[in-house]
């Protein structure tokens, strides 16, 4: 066969899938995506250099009234103890969102190592952990975490690891099937009639084509992870005082609200911030492409 | 005669998601007279379903009709009000879609299903829709036409839904019916009975037809006119007759050589059998199992150097799964392969990098075979590394020597496989198991899912490879006119067992083994009349609408077998005839009954 | 089918029992043990020998573990620590107020979500379901205390319309006892209606895109014969999914909004409970909440193989 051949055959079947080519590198981010990206990095920002942004020090108290409202000195007003609410607020992301990642962190690592070995695994490895998966999400979870920390008693890396232990039943589940997805891909049966170990295979074959759904994930866990810290801290279960986070915050100025103080409306306000930006950021991660339905159907 | 359909100037736009609109079908005219059957013939992206669909007035989400007139008796479709349009649709134009098994609702009995165009519409009550129904299945050759629409889709074979499809689409004696793509699903076997039912049908019922097709020899059975289509523009148009032996334009040419006629006898490869221990490759009863499931039973094969052997059979007849075996990624129940004379261990674990390298395994789809995540630099580099451990330097030039030994540019090491079309995935797919240098490559359908043009350029480069490299294939297809043309010998497989082998003239001319007759017979042939032809034939007349049964004792074919010997073939296995040396037949027929065929009487008699 | 069933009522039966396991299991993962959690680590030896003796701590943990399972059955369960009342007079009254709360949310929230994805599902791509989408995406972000605190701010305390606080006596009238569970109702269903409808979303555009809808439009069949006799049956086993799992999610988001409203339920009763390291108590409500939760995934998959003709008819 002559070359000239191969360029004429070839040029009968490339046209279209060239274009569809140049459509599948459309990653445009939308306004939405835009702005959810402005939010989280305004966070990571806060967090990051909190004793540098805040005026006062958490624990100090800038008033000897409670609830004050907005003035010059404290441009959020008061808690319940006089303490500055934007310096709290600050501390608080600290607290929130560094919580919350090394929970997620830690439940992605195991999450993600058990439900590939399950997977790749067969037999009764697989069994043994996905049915005392099956089992932990047999609860919902924030009795899981009522009745551990019931039993245990509250701490910090208690609330931890009783997120990562939650958190990482989800990341099991879906690593566990992305895998198993990924696994019986041809790519993979070609890896494997080579003659290619375990390792390669996971690393190199089924890794890099689970990340993206993986990664979307993330951000859904790590917001999970907010909200649920956040949520056990309201109950008086999660971060002891003194020490801060937006649920304790909440949860301390509850109170004030029946006196029309708004001081637990900000901490709450900011949770809702994070999450929906980094929701909304997933959202757009995973459904940039329009869905498929007949339009006669939706006129 | 008044045209029932006339197309002007149809223009349709599509759009990718995210993306804009581009043109994909660009400009058509056509008409059809009551009666009459146009074929639209095109490749993947040519734009003949959206033609189809949108003589419905309809379009797929995404695309447009964005210009252009579509007059079905003098009435503009794209111009109806929803009402209208809605019944136009089942009754003055139906449609038979692809795959049947997607297109009824899982959750609804058949009848309610068929039934529902004609009530609609108020052409007919519930009563008389079912019994029109019931006549229907009848003409549609279905087995218990009174009970079949009382089922569920899902209990149904994918033959007799196809059929039932059209059933529905004929519920209400349409003027149009739209056929698109309604047997590429099937096998061949199952496909004659499709086409059969529709041709009768449809010069019964004289009714017009777009039939949508890929395949030229399909399209010649039923057509009137044919339509020639490339990237929405059209090509040729012309009757059936003038399109098939007097083709104008060079793309209708190109779509004609591409299909491959079953060749004349051609004694070339025929040669003695050398001893058994000097094959490159031998299987020896070999059995294979998914779980309890006995997908191979008590297969011999074997493949010598510089040749190819095609294996042939219908979906479900365990031909990938042998490739799996001897790969090593499905160890063997019992059986042991050899290569170069010594038994290699049955999984990939037990075999030496040294072993694998020599067997290496090419996948039907290049879509999901290669990685979408490594660039072909890394698919191509990592055998060179894992086989033959060279440094980087070694395997990019190496990696460069492979792409254009597959007549692909240099430059590809830097792409994604998302970047490629197809034929180029199916190459670079090729180049992988090249890397390895093997001595046997296993190529599982591999030209399956190509467009025939495409097909026929990969088959020639396999065998220019062949020339210059000196590997075996083992070559799996469905397509039996591939096989012909390319294969120095042929397996035939049915029912997990090897029904017959030898060389390839061998195997396509007399004593047949009676599957092997009837695949024969059941590969369209590119001319019209063969389908009125071979309905004639005995094999065409007896149990080819039978399903595939997989059973431990007698003859797999039993069911369907034309001249089976009740008492004998159903409970012993077939004694195996050699009309020459190299040629088997599994079969409890003499050689000289298998030659002159028997006489159906005879056997009706006996049975 | 029947056996279909059986056997995921088996499962069904199997978790509730390593529920159970590992309900007893959490406090026995206790350093010390819970006699000495309640007297504290200065108590005198004695004394908590005795309270040992009292809990029947003394026992191995398999004779515990059979002596509460037995109980669960029969209704004992068991002696909080905190009161030294029966758990189950405790319970009652909470219990009801609970289901009451649970109940009138879900009376309001599922047919409310159900119409609002079909909405959305019909609309797909327009501005509508995209408003709807991300209006649907904020309201699951916003923690539920965020959302009864803000409820609260505006209702009760800037509009005066509504108590911020329920008062949930027996004696009290109909029309007390409805405005009492207002703001919480609302919380709730909040939080439940933007899950739901997101997931029926979904499952109707799945339902929708498929080859057989496409087939129902060119038989010429209008759109709502398409929605209700082609698209419906087939997404119905997801959307009863949905609306199953949502009712589970309710039994999480009751702890939240009842401790946020001070609404004297269930979940309450169990936070408190686990503030005061009160194990019988949790252990007890614990049990309750998670048999709910799996008998509730429970009917939803019998239901669902319920409404799959391929799964009805298997053998």
């Amino acid at each position: 066969m002559t070359p000239d051949n191969a360029d004429a055959s070839e040029a009968i079947d490339s046209p279209e899938e060239q274009n569809s080519n140049k459509k599948r590198d459309n990653l445009s981010l939308t306004p939405v995506a835009w702005v959810s990206i402005l939010i989280i990095v305004f966070w990571v920002v806060v967090a990051v250099f909190a004793p540098v942004l805040a005026p006062f020090d958490k624990a100090d108290m800038v008033s000897f009234e409670s609830f004050k409202v907005v003035d010059e000195a404290s441009f959020l007003g008061t808690d319940y103890l006089g303490r500055d609410v934007l310096s709290r607020i600050i501390y608080g992301a600290r607290m929130t969102l560094g919580l919350a990642l090394i929970a997620t962190l830690i439940s992605f690592t195991t999450g993600i190592v058990l439900g590939f070995v399950a997977a790749i695994s067969p037999g009764w490895i697989d069994q043994v952990l996905s049915r005392t998966v099956d089992a932990i999400m047999a609860f919902p979870s924030i009795m899981l975490a009522l009745i551990i920390i019931g039993g245990v008693g509250t701490s910090l890396p208690v609330v931890i690891l009783t997120v990562a232990l939650i958190d990482a039943t989800r990341v099991f589940r879906l690593s566990r099937a992305l895998a198993l997805d990924a696994s019986v891909m041809d790519y993979v049966v070609v890896a494997r009639a080579r003659g290619e170990g375990v390792n390669w295979i996971m690393l190199h074959e089924i890794l890099p084509n689970t990340i993206t759904p993986l990664a979307a994930e993330f951000g859904v866990r790590y917001t999970f992870a907010i909200l649920f810290i956040s949520s056990l801290s309201f109950l008086g279960l999660g971060v002891q005082p003194p020490g801060a986070d937006w649920g304790v915050m909440v949860k301390e100025n509850l109170q004030g609200l029946l006196y029309g103080a708004p001081a637990a409306l900000i901490p709450a306000a900011c949770i809702g911030t994070i999450s929906v930006a980094i929701n909304l950021l997933v959202d757009w991660f995973l459904h940039r492409s329009s869905v498929m339905i007949p339009e006669e159907l939706t006129g | 005669m008044r045209n029932l359909l006339e197309v002007k100037n149809l223009c349709v736009q599509g759009r990718p998601p995210g993306g804009e609109y581009v043109p994909i079908v660009k400009g058509i005219d056509f008409s059809i007279k009551p009666g009459e059957v146009l074929a639209l013939i095109g490749e993947s992206g040519s734009g003949k379903s959206t033609i189809s669909l949108s003589t419905m007035g309809y379009a797929r989400p995404g695309c447009r009709i964005s210009k252009g007139e579509v007059l079905l008796n003098g009435e503009d479709v794209l111009l109806l009000d929803k009402q209208s349009r809605r019944n136009l649709r089942g009754e003055k134009v139906a449609y038979v879609a692809q795959s049947a098994a997607a297109s009824f609702n899982p959750s609804l009995r058949i009848n309610k299903q068929v039934t529902e165009a004609p009530t609609l519409h108020g052409i007919m009550k519930e009563d008389e829709a079912v019994n029109h129904a019931v006549e229907l299945y009848k003409s549609l050759d279905l087995p218990n036409p009174e009970t079949i629409g009382k089922r569920y889709p899902h209990q149904v074979s994918g033959g007799q839904l196809q059929r039932l499809m059209a059933a529905m689409a004929l519920s209400c004696t349409p003027d149009l019916l739209v056929l698109d793509e309604p047997t590429t699903a099937l096998d061949v076997t199952t496909q004659i009975e499709v086409l059969k039912a529709f041709k009768v049908i449809i010069s019964r019922e004289n009714t017009a037809a777009i039939y949508v097709s890929h395949d030229l020899a399909v399209v010649a059975q039923v057509a009137d006119q044919i339509m020639v289509l490339r990237n929405g523009e059209m090509v040729e148009q012309g009757s059936t007759e003038q399109i098939i032996n007097h083709p104008r334009h060079e793309y209708t040419k190109t779509l004609m050589s591409a299909v491959r006629q079953t060749p004349p006898c051609d004694q070339a490869h025929e040669e003695d059998q050398a001893d058994a221990d000097s094959h490159l490759l031998g299987v020896r009863n070999l059995t294979a199992a998914y779980g309890p499931v006995t997908i191979l039973r008590d297969v011999n094969v074997v493949v010598d150097k510089m040749e190819t052997i095609g294996v042939i059979g219908e979906s479900g007849c365990g031909k990938s799964t042998m490739a799996r075996v001897i790969s090593g990624i499905l160890p063997p129940v019992v059986g042991e392969i050899r290569l170069d004379g010594s038994v290699l261990p049955g999984a990939v674990k037990g075999r030496s990098r040294e072993e694998l390298k020599r067997i290496q395994f090419v996948f039907q789809m290049a879509d999901v075979a290669l990685n979408p995540r490594q660039t072909i630099g890394k698919i191509l580099g990592r055998p060179l590394k894992f086989y033959h451990d060279m440094n980087p330097a070694q395997c990019k030039e190496r990696v460069g020597e492979l792409l254009e030994l597959v007549e692909l540019p240099r430059e590809f090491a830097k792409r994604f496989p998302g970047e490629l079309s197809g034929g180029q995935k199916q190459r670079v797919n090729l180049a992988r198991a090249l890397a390895a240098e093997p001595e046997v490559i296993l190529c599982d359908e591999v030209t399956s899912a190509l467009d025939t043009v495409v097909a026929a350029s990969v088959i020639r480069l396999l065998e220019s490879l062949q020339e210059r490299l000196g590997v075996s294939y083992v070559f799996i297809s469905h397509d039996l006119s591939t096989v012909a043309a390319f294969a120095d010998r042929i397996v035939v497989l049915y029912a997990g067992r090897v029904v017959e082998q030898g060389p390839t003239s061998r195997v396509l001319s007399p004593p047949f083994h009676p599957y092997t007759k009837l695949l024969l017979s059941s590969v369209p042939e590119l001319r019209q009349g063969w389908l009125e032809d071979v309905a004639e034939t005995q094999e065409a007349r007896s149990g080819i609408a039978r399903d595939v049964t997989l059973s431990a004792v007698g003859c797999p074919f039993t069911d369907r077998c034309p001249m089976s010997i009740k008492g004998v073939c159903d409970t012993q296995s077939a004694p195996i005839r050699k009309p020459v040396a190299g040629h088997e037949i599994a079969c409890h027929r003499e050689i000289e009954e298998l030659i002159t065929g028997v006489n159906l009487a005879e056997v009706s008699a006996s049975a | 089918m029947t056996g279909l069933i059986f056997r995921r009522l088996a499962i069904g039966l199997v978790t509730m029992w390593a529920v159970s396991l590992l309900v007893f299991a959490s406090t026995e993962i206790l350093p010390g043990d819970v006699a000495e959690s309640i007297l504290g680590k200065e108590a005198p030896d004695d004394v908590i020998a005795a309270m040992r003796e009292r809990l029947g701590l003394n026992e191995p943990a398999h004779v515990r573990y059979w002596d509460w399972l037995s109980g669960l059955f029969v209704g004992d369960l068991g002696v909080s620590l905190g009161s030294g009342r029966e758990i189950s007079e405790l319970i009652d009254d909470r219990l009801w107020n609970t289901v009451r709360l649970a109940s009138v949310t879900a009376i309001i929230a599922v047919p409310l979500a159900v119409i609002l994805g079909l909405i959305s599902a019909m609309r797909a791509g327009t501005v509508m379901d995209r408003s709807i989408s991300i209006g649907t995406l904020c309201m699951i972000s916003l923690p539920e205390f965020f959302v009864a605190a803000l409820l609260v701010y505006v209702f009760a305390v800037q509009l005066r319309w509504l108590p911020a606080l329920p008062i949930v006596r027996p004696d009290q009238s109909l029309w007390s006892s409805l405005t009492s569970i207002v703001l919480p109702v609302m919380t709730l269903t909040f939080a439940v209606l933007a899950h739901m409808a997101r997931m029926t979303r979904n499952a109707v555009i799945n339902v929708l895109s498929s080859a057989y809808v496409e087939m129902a439009l060119l038989k010429g069949v209008p759109n709502w014969r398409i929605i209700l006799f082609h698209a419906f049956p087939n997404a119905l086993s997801p959307i009863i999914n949905v609306i199953a799992l949502n009712l589970a999610y309710l039994v999480a988001g009751v702890v939240i909004v009842e401790t946020a409203f001070g609404y004297p339920g269930l979940a309450r009763l169990m936070v408190d409970a686990v503030g005061t390291r009160d194990v019988p108590l949790v252990q007890a409500c614990g049990m309750i909440f998670c048999a709910t939760y799996v008998l509730l995934n429970l009917l939803a998959d019998v239901l669902s193989i319920l409404s799959n003709p391929r799964l009805r008819t298997q053998k």
